[in-house]
């Protein structure tokens, strides 16, 4: 290796910390400036010192205790029955042929932003929505919408259920990943000749061979259940809502005292997501010592099976509600006139989109330049990172990486508040660059995650076969590894787009309100506007991360067909 | 003897008519053939000539690309059309595949059939079976801890234990060092012809093929198999 490129190669040794610098000072930084002021201390609206004022005032508010009960139900319940009904349905597709296929087919619903998906889900499952339009009035015998609530219904049922259409294909798609790393087919094979069928031999012999892998994104699914904001403020209840929606909405109110208690909130918030995360743990041990106990017990037939085609049968209804909120919400984003108890709308115009898009054309443009954006500085990261660990023939990532997951724990309002307020002083809040940075904290990890596997187990060989035809690391990397992985990496980079594409609360607190995004505007939206104009956004919300999808799965596989025409 | 997993109706193995075909090209084509309870019978060949996916195929487990024909019976029941789980045929592969998130006695346990009911009729099976294998007071150890030899001999007690009615063995030793190998081998004829079952070995090892006594059936490529 020559002078020149050892320099190259020291540079690309910081590669790791500067990629975990990137999103773990922003982090750390921001929790420090919202734990300051739970405790009284933010001199600019006359916190000079310490004192536990926003926790009383935190326990004193009316609905508090609601608030944090309701947190746990919907956080336990959203990431408990996700993580079952995603297992429960892998296991009843192993040993089916199609099983593969079907987890590829959920990638769309991956792609689309979280808020978007509970737009389209109120509109289905509110008391004026589709399903009860479908039946009425022949069968309910509904002239008026029913006076129930649904959407925002007091136990968070709601809010459960935007919550687990959209996390249940995230934990197949992660099980599938984690599938291909240990032998399943080996190990099915071998338990079925002891006499166990396909479900119950993957959830015996395959299951907990993959929980190791499986646990983190089950442990994201909670933290970010338990802190969500945005699908929150769409299907949650409203008065008192969930821990996370209450800090925002005082860190939101015209009366800058309020944010001494949110700051509170915002600090009991990542209290609650630790305890959380410990009484998982917790449980994850009792399971594991039941689960052995069980597994030596040798029964062949278990109601496991059942349960597993019980899962299989509802992941298919979610699918199928998921399927009518995208198209509940294009229907309405081109109707003319929907009256209610009418299944369909009187008439079906382009007129509204074209009234619209100039209002669209803003966000829409600041959405994908600040994906754009932060998407390649991710992949920039993510590639230095993955490139230095190859030079240096270390055997894995480096200790500091697992940090990586940091993101995907802490809730955002801990942290968002505190660096606003950083931000504000440094006179950089509503700046491009800071809602940017703000998003590559969300995309990185994704990015990373999601292309870290294809990168590591390509074979090291071609590398070493061009090296030794003369060509610089930099050449092997450009001209031999990216193009051999440029599948996995368009998917990574759609991935990644798609994360900054459904960021709300980073986009909101970075971009001090000032930066919209079809995000923000959406589920600002949601609250009150007409349900036409709503669906216009959502469907544009969806739109945008879905192209850049389509993009990435088609691209690279055209350049390898284009690459292979002439041989048979 | 109240050995693990003893076969209650052990019978003759026998597959009548098989023909098994992939994307045009036939790997076996009118093969039939009888194993006798307590016979092994050896099956060798070149790479890639279909000697795995006819296991596959006996045991249930082959691959829907293969296209497959001919009937499998096992102690005169036709088994073609059952599924792997209610077919009793015990299988052996290269690897030991002891399931790493169980400790060597929860593989056993795993395995053994459910006619061993409660706890302490369980345990004293999988401890009969490890005295059996030379590994007594094994049972609470991390599969990871064993040598390749004890890792092969508790992967062949668990086939046992869930009581077969016929052995298959793809190429078993292949992975063991030439000292083990001979031991592993003399281990699993030992044990598995003391239950009188038929045996399928799969092998490219010429000493494989004498140790286990048998009858040998050449596959060649495509063409019927000689013996
Ligand atoms: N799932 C599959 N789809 C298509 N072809 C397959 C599949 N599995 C195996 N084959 C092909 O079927 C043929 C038979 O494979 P098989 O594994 O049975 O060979 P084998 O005789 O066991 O070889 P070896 O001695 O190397 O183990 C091979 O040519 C292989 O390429
Ligand atoms: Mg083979």
């Amino acid at each position: 290796m020559g002078p020149a490129s050892a320099g190259r190669f020291r540079a690309l040794a910081w590669a790791p910390a500067l990629t975990v610098a990137s999103f773990a000072l922003p982090i750390a930084a921001g929790l420090a400036g919202t734990l300051a002021p739970a405790f009284g201390y933010l001199p600019t609206i006359g916190g000079t010192h310490a004192s536990l004022g926003p926790w009383r005032e935190l326990f004193a508010s009316p609905g508090f205790a609601t608030s944090v009960r309701l947190t746990l139900a919907t956080g336990f319940a959203s990431a408990l029955l996700s993580a079952f009904l995603a297992f429960g349905f892998c296991a009843w597709a192993s040993g089916r042929a199609w099983g593969p296929r079907a987890a590829a087919w959920l990638a769309p619903i991956l792609a689309t932003p979280h808020s978007a998906f509970a737009i389209g889900l109120a509109f289905v499952v509110a008391p004026s929505g589709w399903a009860v339009r479908a039946v009425s009035p022949w069968l309910t015998g509904f002239d008026v919408p029913p006076d129930v609530a649904t959407v925002g219904h007091p136990s968070g049922a709601a809010l459960v259920l935007g919550l687990v259409v959209k996390e249940v294909p995230y934990l197949v798609l992660m099980t599938t990943a984690a599938l291909a790393q240990v032998r399943t087919h080996e190990h099915l094979a071998l338990a079925r000749s002891f006499g166990y069928g396909p479900r119950e031999a993957w959830i015996r012999a395959v299951l907990p061979q993959i929980w190791r892998q499986v646990r983190l994104p089950v442990l994201a699914v909670l933290a970010y259940s338990l802190s969500v904001v945005d699908v929150a403020l769409v299907l949650g209840p409203g008065n008192p809502p969930t821990l996370a929606v209450l800090a925002v909405r005082w860190f939101a109110d015209a009366d800058v005292r309020l944010w001494f208690p949110a700051a509170a909130a915002a600090a009991l918030q990542l209290a609650v997501v630790a305890a959380s995360i410990a009484l998982f743990v917790a449980l994850e041990r009792i399971v594991a010592r039941a689960g052995r106990r069980i597994v030596e017990r040798g029964r062949r037939e278990s109601p496991l099976s059942w349960l597993a085609a019980g899962a299989a049968a509802t992941v298919a209804t979610l699918c199928a509600l998921a399927c009518a909120a995208m198209a509940g919400m294009a229907l309405w984003s081109v109707a003319t006139q929907w009256r209610f108890p009418d299944a369909w709308p009187a008439g079906l115009s382009l007129d509204g989109w074209t009234r619209r898009l100039a209002d669209i054309a803003l966000p829409a443009w600041n959405t994908v330049a600040i994906g754009a954006l932060a998407t390649f500085v991710a992949l920039a990261l993510t590639l230095a990172c993955l490139e230095a660990e190859q030079r240096q023939r270390r055997a894995g990532p480096p200790p500091a990486l697992t940090l990586l997951y940091l993101p995907l724990i802490v809730p955002q309002v801990a942290f968002l508040f505190g660096a606003q307020v950083l931000l504000v002083r440094a006179g950089a809040d509503g700046a491009l660059v800071s809602v940017v940075w703000a998003h590559l904290i969300y995309v990185l990890p994704y990015l990373f995650l999601s292309l870290a596997d294809p990168w590591r187990a390509l074979d090291p060989r071609y590398a070493r076969a061009a090296a030794s035809l003369g060509a610089s690391p930099a050449r092997v990397f450009f001209a031999v590894k990216v193009p051999i992985l440029a599948k996995p990496v368009a998917i990574a980079c759609a991935v990644a787009f798609a994360v900054s594409a459904g960021q709300y609360l980073p986009t909101l607190f970075a971009g001090n309100g000032r930066v919209p995004t079809l995000t923000t505007e959406a589920v600002t939206l949601s609250a009150g506007a007409d349900r036409r104009v709503i669906g216009a956004w959502a469907v544009m919300q969806a739109l945008v991360p879905l192209a850049v999808y389509v993009a990435a799965v088609l691209l690279p596989s055209r350049a390898g067909a284009w690459r292979r025409r002439d041989t048979p | 003897m109240a050995t693990a997993g003893h076969a209650v109706n052990a019978g003759a193995l026998a597959l009548e008519g098989v023909r098994i075909a992939i994307g045009g090209r036939t790997l076996v084509d009118g093969l039939d053939l009888s194993i006798g309870a307590g016979e092994c019978v050896t099956l060798m060949g070149p790479s890639g000539c279909g000697k795995s996916t006819l296991l596959a195929f006996v045991a249930g487990s082959m691959d829907a690309a293969f296209d497959a024909r001919g009937r499998v019976l096992a102690g005169g029941d036709d088994i073609t059309a059952l599924p792997p789980e209610r077919r009793r045929i015990g299988i052996l592969f290269q690897d030991d595949l002891l399931f790493p998130h169980l400790t060597v006695g929860g593989n056993l346990a795993f395995a053994l059939h459910e006619r061993a009911r409660g706890r302490d009729e369980r345990r004293a099976r999988i401890a009969a079976a490890l005295a059996e294998a030379d590994l007594a007071g094994f049972a609470d150890r991390d599969p990871a801890t064993l040598s390749g030899g004890q890792r092969a001999r508790v992967a062949l007690m668990r086939t046992l234990l869930a009581g077969p009615r016929a052995l298959l063995l793809d190429e078993p030793f292949n992975k063991l060092d030439a000292q083990l190998r001979g031991e592993v081998r003399r281990f699993v004829f030992d044990h598995a012809l003391e239950r009188s079952i038929p045996i399928l070995l799969v092998t490219h090892d010429e000493a494989d093929a004498r140790a286990a006594g048998g009858r040998v059936l050449r596959f060649g490529d495509g063409g019927p198999p000689r013996s």
